[in-house]
């Protein structure tokens, strides 16, 4: 196995633990981690598989570094809003999840 | 009844999981070798390095539109802390604590040097690892370590001139694509003046895009330290 598709799994298990995270965790701010967990998946299968053979390959390269920068004011914007919900509702929860159930 | 639902959801990611590892164990190598023709194109693109010419030559406009979706995410940034309040969030009690004299000694030598090196970054990027987002992202990380230490106050009420300071690599990136089009087509930079006109462009990039992600983190509703600011 080449270290490109090694990587390629960890982010699909990582793509996998970010989703899992994203939907049982209720607390907002643990979603956003898990968000970018899921997305750094993401990143990681893009990278691993475009240096699969040895080479990598700049096209991916330049695709992640892309989406990277947009993950991270994603992720401002994200955290922005969080803000603005503990703001209006007191609570860090989307409604309709449990409040403080985060364990 | 709702442990039972967030084990299926576990159990279910798990199964995503495996599934994405049979798939990617089993996905036949790629049809075009994308490396090959963009060493072929390389001399064509006005920069030595691929990475830098996949993104400012022949994927531009993914840049472009990245650039605008940050600026966008900051938008949505600062409308978010505008509005009415049912409650006060407390400030930050990293910010509220009077800043350290060592850390203040620490960002003052740093500063200078993180220009220094987002210079470098900006000017290596032509040809090795660099470009406007590493360099840009170093700049913000100066600024952050400058509002750390209190050297810098928040940008509570972003100004005309910091609003015109975002736009500008945006713009100028815009304004070379629209140029472009005299020569035919969006994004297709003469190749004689395609090197001139990337430095031009990353360099407008770096700028904009250390204060934009400076911004995300320094803009906000938040009030400056010591309730009055510098």
């Amino acid at each position: 196995m080449s270290a490109g598709l090694f990587y390629a799994l960890t982010g699909g298990l990582l793509f996998a633990l970010g989703l899992a995270g994203l939907i049982l965790r209720a607390h907002v701010l643990r979603k956003l981690l898990a968000f970018n967990i899921l997305g750094s998946g993401a990143f990681l299968v893009l990278v691993g598989l475009g240096g699969r053979d040895g080479t990598p390959d700049p096209v991916t390269q330049a695709m992640v570094l892309t989406g990277i920068v947009v993950a991270v004011a994603a992720t401002a914007l994200g955290l922005a809003l969080a803000r603005r919900l503990l703001e209006l509702t007191g609570d860090m929860a989307l409604p309709g999840e449990a409040p403080h159930g985060d364990d | 009844m709702k442990k039972a639902l967030q084990w299926t959801v576990a159990a279910l990611c798990a199964l995503l999981a495996a599934a994405l590892t049979v798939a990617l164990l089993a996905l036949p190598g790629a049809p075009v070798r994308l490396a090959a023709e963009v060493e072929a194109q390389l001399p064509a693109s006005g920069v030595a390095h691929p990475v830098t010419a996949v993104l400012l030559n022949f994927r531009g406009y993914d840049t472009l539109l990245e650039v605008a979706v940050l600026l966008l995410a900051l938008l949505g940034m600062l409308a978010a802390g505008a509005g009415p309040r049912a409650l006060a969030v407390p400030p930050d009690p990293l910010l509220a604590v009077p800043p350290d004299p060592l850390l203040a000694g620490l960002a003052r030598t740093l500063a200078p040097l993180m220009l220094l090196v987002a210079g470098y970054l900006l000017w290596a990027g032509a040809h090795r690892p660099g470009g406007a987002f590493q360099a840009g992202a170093v700049l913000a990380a100066a600024a952050v370590l400058l509002r750390l230490a209190g050297l810098l106050p928040a940008w509570a009420r972003p100004g005309r001139r910091l609003r015109l300071a975002w736009a500008a690599g945006f713009a100028l990136f815009l304004l070379a694509a629209a140029g472009g089009l005299a020569a035919g087509a969006l994004l297709r930079y003469p190749p004689d003046w395609a090197g001139a006109l990337i430095l031009a462009i990353e360099a407008g990039l770096t700028f904009s895009l250390g204060l934009i992600l400076a911004g995300l983190f320094l803009a906000g509703p938040e009030a400056p330290r010591g309730g009055g600011g510098a």
